[in-house]
């Protein structure tokens, strides 16, 4: 898990261009929307096609996007559950 | 009514100047991205988001950013009356190429939200109007080269019919490692006299755009 | 200050390529919108709102001579094909240098980043300007066209930038065409997004759950000679746009961008909220786009205003969807007919406005059309019979 979380923080890092981010400045449980990281509405859809191209986890209502994105350990957990 | 260029700044290929004088060349050249980094750092600005942007719209923040440094325009006209006229050649190709990338092959095929949203050319006015909260009408219109009169005549009407108190307008034109820009403040002129105009101002007209426009990009020849 | 008159509109969307049929098949109920499985604009069946590409063909023969060498891509058959027909609604000189040609287009040859495709027309022509250059050779026009790309309102601002052209004398014609294509580019960026519907677009209406994608073209002729225009033309009263400053994707929570382009068209054109007759709005049927609008009128005090989207006929034109929808407009002022908008049932948003349920014939003098798009761009214009 911890393993997938770091990689999680760099992916996220790169997708989302946060240009002046370090996976260390990203807390696992922190959240990722809102006061976190300051993400938007596209960063949210950024996210759900990086899940589906580096994961191949296919979200099909974006409303479920608010949970599994809730945090990177969230996200991680989602991931290890549904990954085939 | 007279209109005045309040200021203006260029940046044709990593110099950055203003009212022609040059504020910001890199240490290095090092093509479009180094060079917007290395500005962005140099002038102190603080918004992350710029990080998100596509390299036509980092290119116009860049030139807004710049061109209003120490103005505080907003104090002096509404932003409802506040807009920007951009023009360009190349639209916003590069990032249409990058995103027709992601969907050519239908094996992986994942096109990205982040770059589709890009592929207007009027997002970097909706940039700069966000970043300066400039609520006024703003609009992209392409031509091949810089063009004065189109450029003069978009904004001088936006005057006349009342639209605009203040505009940005000018060129932003980006494609890979070829970039410029050109952009002017115009406002109405504070010292109208009887003949309307004064000696302090640079009146708005093709002519003085055309011939800035040489001149900014005469070094580079 | 000069009267600016507009007439001449043509039409060519999934519903037909001219005006008329274009407005038989919206009285009739009829939707250009089917569902598309062919995989070319995506690879999974989506509905979408297509030109008919073998009519396209055999009516772009007629015009071009068979002789001729020039090659055309499917979007400048189509500029081609409705500012022809266009011109024959009309006694304008559209090779005389005081006519300038406006066209607005989000993405032009778009299809030519397919290399294939840019085999046989060159890569030059993906640049919107030879695009244009095109359009305003074939027609000998000597002036470099204006190209507005403003997203979703490219349309609208073609008109409002026209208007104040002629109004200032500075061109005595003008001619706006809009056109966008259909294109796996447009697509795959609006599925990304995920405000595609999976059936077609149900504008205001509750259920209402994403856009559909269209195509097509429209042209209408401005000029400052009334005595220009066969049928009576409708005078072109005044525009405006706007930005919402506050996403570059999503529409304001407020709608105050578009109530600031409403409030300011209204001003220039010296009309109030009452004589307002029909609202044509921009209802992309997503829905932030929807909620946003019926807030923006509701603060202008146009609540009761009958209002509709043409989306659920023809799909969201993108570039195009300003002039097209304007011509249709102008054909239900013509006809003194409010045109259902279609896809709506159930109210689906928090403002009583009127949205039209069916067809009805009313005396229309005035009408109010408007457009909202990506980068936070509004804008609004008003027409009014002579």
């Amino acid at each position: 898990m911890e393993e997938l979380i770091q990689k999680l923080k760099v992916e996220i890092i790169e997708v989302l261009n946060l240009e002046e981010m370090e996976p260390e400045d990203i807390d696992s449980d922190d959240p990722l929307f809102g006061e976190g990281l300051g993400l938007d509405s596209i960063d949210a859809l950024e996210l759900i096609v990086l899940l589906e191209k580096n994961y191949g986890i296919r979200i099909e209502d974006p409303k479920d996007g608010r949970k599994i994105f809730f945090s990177v350990r969230t996200m991680a957990e989602y991931i290890t559950e549904n990954q085939k | 009514m007279s209109l005045v260029i309040k200021k203006y700044c260029s940046i044709v290929t990593d110099r950055i100047n203003v009212d022609g004088r040059t504020v910001f060349t890199p240490d290095n050249q090092d093509g479009f991205k180094k060079f917007a980094r290395a500005a962005y750092r140099h002038f102190q600005t603080d918004y992350p988001k710029f990080f998100k942007m596509d390299s036509l719209s980092k290119l116009g923040f860049l030139s807004v950013e710049v061109l209003l440094k120490g103005e505080n325009v907003l104090s002096k006209h509404s932003i409802e009356k506040t807009g920007l006229i951009l023009t360009n050649a190349s639209s916003s190709l590069e990032i249409d190429e990058k995103h027709w990338d992601t969907i050519r092959d239908r094996g992986q095929y994942f096109p990205s939200p982040s770059n589709f949203v890009y592929t207007l050319p009027n997002i970097m006015a909706g940039e700069a109007a966000i970043r300066h909260e400039f609520r006024g009408e703003n609009t992209v219109l392409i031509s091949k080269a810089f063009n004065a009169e189109l450029i003069f005549n978009t904004a001088d009407l936006a005057f006349k019919t009342g639209a605009l108190e203040c505009c940005i307008c000018g060129w932003v034109e980006q494609y890979g490692n070829k970039y410029e820009s050109l952009l002017f403040l115009v406002e109405r002129s504070e010292h109208e006299n009887e003949e309307g105009k004064s000696e302090e101002d640079v009146i708005f007209e093709p002519s003085i755009l055309l011939k800035i426009y040489k001149r900014e990009r005469a070094w580079k020849n | 200050m000069k009267t600016v008159f507009a007439g001449a509109e043509n039409i060519i969307s999934s519903l037909g390529f001219n005006t008329d049929e274009n407005i038989r098949n919206i009285l009739n109920g009829n939707t250009g919108i089917a569902i598309d499985s062919n995989g070319i604009y995506s690879p999974l069946p989506l509905p979408l709102s297509k030109v008919d590409y073998s009519q396209l063909e055999s009516l772009f023969k007629d015009v071009i001579p068979t002789n001729e060498q020039r090659q055309f891509t499917r979007l400048e058959k189509m500029f081609i094909l409705s500012i022809t027909d266009a011109l024959k609604q009309s006694k304008l000189n559209i090779s005389s240098a005081d006519t300038l040609i406006i066209i607005t287009t989000t993405k032009g040859n778009i299809d030519l980043l397919d290399p294939v495709l840019q085999e046989s027309f060159g890569k030059q022509r993906v640049y919107l300007h030879e695009m244009a250059k095109v359009v305003t050779a074939y027609f000998n026009n000597p002036n470099p066209a204006m190209i507005v790309s403003n997203a979703c309102i490219s349309g609208i601002l073609g008109i409002v930038y026209g208007e104040r052209l002629i109004r200032s004398g500075k061109f005595r014609n003008v001619l706006v065409s809009g056109g966008d294509l259909m294109s796996e580019f447009i697509v795959s960026g609006f599925q990304s997004f995920q405000s595609l519907s999976e059936k077609a677009c149900r504008p205001f209406d509750k259920s209402r759950d994403g856009l559909t994608i269209g195509e097509g073209c429209g042209t209408i002729i401005m000029s400052s000679d009334p005595a220009l225009f066969i049928e009576t033309p409708i005078k072109v009263m005044g525009g405006a746009g706007s930005n919402d400053a506050n996403h570059i994707s999503g529409p304001s929570r407020t709608g105050e961008g578009l109530f600031l382009a409403i409030e300011q068209a209204m001003k220039l054109s010296g009309i109030v909220p009452d004589m307002i007759d029909t609202i044509s709005a921009h209802g992309t049927a997503t829905d932030y786009n929807d909620e946003m609008e019926a807030r923006a009128f509701s603060r202008a005090g146009l609540e009761n205003i009958p209002v509709n989207s043409y989306k659920g006929y023809i799909g969201h034109t993108l570039g195009a969807a300003g002039v097209i929808e304007t011509a249709i407009s102008l054909q239900s002022m013509r006809k003194n007919t409010l045109f259902r908008s279609a896809g709506y049932e159930q109210h689906g948003v928090s403002k009583n406005i009127n949205v039209i349920r069916k067809n009805k014939e009313k005396e229309i003098t005035t009408c109010l059309k408007t457009g909202s798009g990506f980068g936070g761009s509004n804008a609004a214009v008003v027409f009014q019979k002579i």
